[in-house]
């Protein structure tokens, strides 16, 4: 027992040794006071669901609160439906969503007597996947993803693909769980229904997962946000979408921006209670979301929202501070 | 006569292999348990030391690997400890020399009390999660809260405190108590005087390992929202988050710092744990030889 004692304190004592010297830019970073502007504005913003917008409003809550150091922004993690679920509750102020607003949520919100705007905040894309040694897939249709990942499919092989003159390999799938608004958005675009999949890949909530399932077997193939493949380079490819147009199109910032890569591409959601707009700290951190829009989809590895998008934001959340004024 | 014979003399080397072969085992489940710990340690040291730094104590949670810290999760985990002791010692304590000392184990309520007691500590952890979520959440309106957090392990770890402060006031040997019985003591000054101090060095310990499972505990906090960005100091009415979801949030993150940032948290959180348990042992060989 003395020995045990022992131990522990000479692992703390480790600890507070190393705590001295390290890598990091720390000294000049650590404890520098986070609020250095001259905002007179206090109270908090309540933000919560999507896992895929978090990031966003994260690095929005983040760099927001440098500036305003008297709001308190917090950013909960529930899911989109999650989200809409504590949103039409009343319990939140802001609700991040991967997808528009479902009728029976809109529901829920009229009947709690929640009123809200809908706010196009960032884009997003999803990236096909494959083994960086793959060399007999230059694009893929929807038609052949559906092929591959429609409920009840038996394609094991890629020489079983259809559409393709592809090598006898064996075909090991990855993608996100059930969960995931990830997962959603796939199945709506490839499958035609929201949920709708086949069940015999490996799914995880991880995107890490996903990435070590295809760079780990030669015919892997899998699915998940553009940012990752961004973030992985090297050990997985994205493969080319052809879009509505008949196109080819490889997945990146400006295909995703300007609509060329779609249906793949996407744009995220946030939802603010209009009761909110009357807080002067809700209206401050929405106006922030798009005065700063280019940046904070940087940090958070998106794709901004263009010229056009940003003024149809603007004009919405005007006429919401309009309405709260009144 | 022949026949048992036979066999007593069969069983001598086959007892004698048996029992190295069970040696064997008893060695090999020892090395496994012991290698994937140190294994584990020693993973976890090598790649997260470079990032236990300033940065990691003092700042907020960032985007960006560079700047981010674990401030507010550190603060967190450290203030639901701290709830936790105030809470769960005095209730638990109370419950267990309620049932040690005054309870007739003879009446069915107080059998049904301990048995229920029994299966408490056996719940699932994040089915306290739901509990909180709708009675202290939702029902009392606490708002997802640092105190709902605190109140929800609360009642998770009550059970395990409650058993440990009872095996702690049974092992007082009867003689102390019949000698301060016949000395003319009130019951009171029995259980005060005599008993408590005698067990707690027993409750102390028993609190403590408790208290440490509660905060690594992740399922039921998660419920209650913890799982959240927070970049201010937590307090009692706002919202929170804590160590192992801090960890959590980092691992799901695409970028390799964030990996080694979590290797960093699991270290503190780590420390944090070990000094506790190095703190129940201290307190067990300080004051458990006064008689």
């Amino acid at each position: 027992m003395q020995k045990t004692l022992g131990i522990a304190i000479a692992f703390a004592l480790v600890l507070s040794a190393s705590a001295c010297g390290s890598g990091r830019n720390a000294g000049d970073r650590a404890g520098a006071p986070a609020g250095t502007a001259e905002s007179d504005l206090s109270g908090r913003v309540e933000a919560d669901g999507s896992s895929t917008v978090g990031p966003f409003t994260t690095a929005a809550a983040e760099a927001f609160g440098r500036e305003h150091s008297g709001v308190r922004v917090t950013v909960g993690i529930s899911g989109t439906g999650g989200g809409f679920e504590r949103f039409c509750r009343g319990e939140t102020d802001l609700s991040n969503a991967s997808r528009p607003i479902k009728d029976e949520e809109t529901d829920l919100c009229e009947q709690n007597g929640v009123d809200f705007v809908e706010f196009h905040v960032v884009n997003d894309g999803l990236a096909v996947v494959v083994n960086p040694g793959n060399d007999w897939v230059d694009c893929f249709t929807i038609e052949q993803l559906n092929a591959i990942w429609a409920p009840g499919s038996e394609i094991d092989n890629w020489s079983d693909v259809p559409g393709g003159d592809y090598p006898d390999l064996p075909l090991t799938l990855a993608g996100p769980g059930t969960d995931s608004g990830t997962f959603d958005y796939f199945t709506e675009t490839v499958n035609d229904e929201g949920g709708a999949s086949r069940s015999d890949y490996q799914a995880s909530e991880d995107d890490n997962v996903i990435v070590q399932a295809v760079s780990g077997a030669e015919g892997g193939l899998g699915y998940f946000g553009l940012s990752y493949v961004q973030e992985n380079d090297g050990t997985i490819k994205a493969v080319p979408i052809e879009n509505q147009d008949g196109e080819c199109v490889e997945p990146s910032i400006e295909t995703v921006q300007d609509g060329s890569y779609n249906p793949l591409g996407r744009p995220l959601f946030i939802y603010a209670k209009t009761a909110s707009f009357e807080r002067p700290e809700v209206q401050a951190f929405i106006q922030y979301l798009l005065d700063h829009n280019h940046q904070l989809a940087e940090t958070a590895l998106y794709v901004p929202l263009t010229e056009g998008q940003l003024g149809e934001a603007q004009s919405s959340l005007d006429e919401a501070l309009a309405g709260a004024g009144s | 006569m022949s026949a048992a014979a036979t066999t007593l003399v069969a069983a001598k080397p086959r007892g004698r292999v048996l029992g190295a072969v069970f040696m064997g085992y008893l060695l090999l489940s020892l090395a496994i348990g012991f290698a994937l710990l140190l294994w584990l340690l020693v993973d976890i040291a090598a790649t997260g030391l470079p990032y236990i730094d300033r940065a990691l104590f003092l700042n907020d949670p960032s985007a960006d690997p560079a700047i981010a810290g674990a401030r507010p999760a550190i603060l967190g985990t450290l203030y639901i400890g701290a709830l936790l002791l105030v809470f769960t010692v005095p209730l638990g304590v109370g419950t267990a020399i309620y049932l040690e000392e005054y309870a007739d184990k003879e009446r069915w309520y107080n059998r049904l009390l301990e048995l229920n007691i029994q299966n408490l500590a056996a719940v699932p952890s994040i089915v306290y999660g739901i509990l909180g979520l709708a009675f202290l959440v939702r029902g009392l309106g606490l708002g997802r809260v640092l105190l709902a957090g605190a109140m929800i392990l609360t009642l998770l770890v009550l059970p395990v405190v409650i058993i440990a402060s009872r095996e702690a006031i049974r092992a007082v040997s009867a003689s102390i108590r019949q000698g301060a019985f016949a000395l003319g003591a009130t019951k009171w000054q029995v259980v005060w005087r005599q008993v408590l101090p005698a067990a707690a060095p027993g409750m102390a310990t028993g609190s403590i390992l408790a208290l440490s499972r509660a905060i690594g505990e992740t399922a039921p906090l998660l419920l209650v929202g913890a799982l959240t960005y927070v970049a201010f100091n937590p307090s009692l009415l706002d919202q929170f988050t804590v160590l192992p979801i801090q960890i959590f949030q980092w691992t799901s993150r695409p970028q390799e710092e964030f990996k080694v940032l979590a290797a960093a948290a699991i270290i503190v959180l780590l420390a944090i744990l070990l000094s506790l348990n190095a703190v129940a042992i201290w307190v067990r060989n300080r004051y458990q030889k006064r008689w």
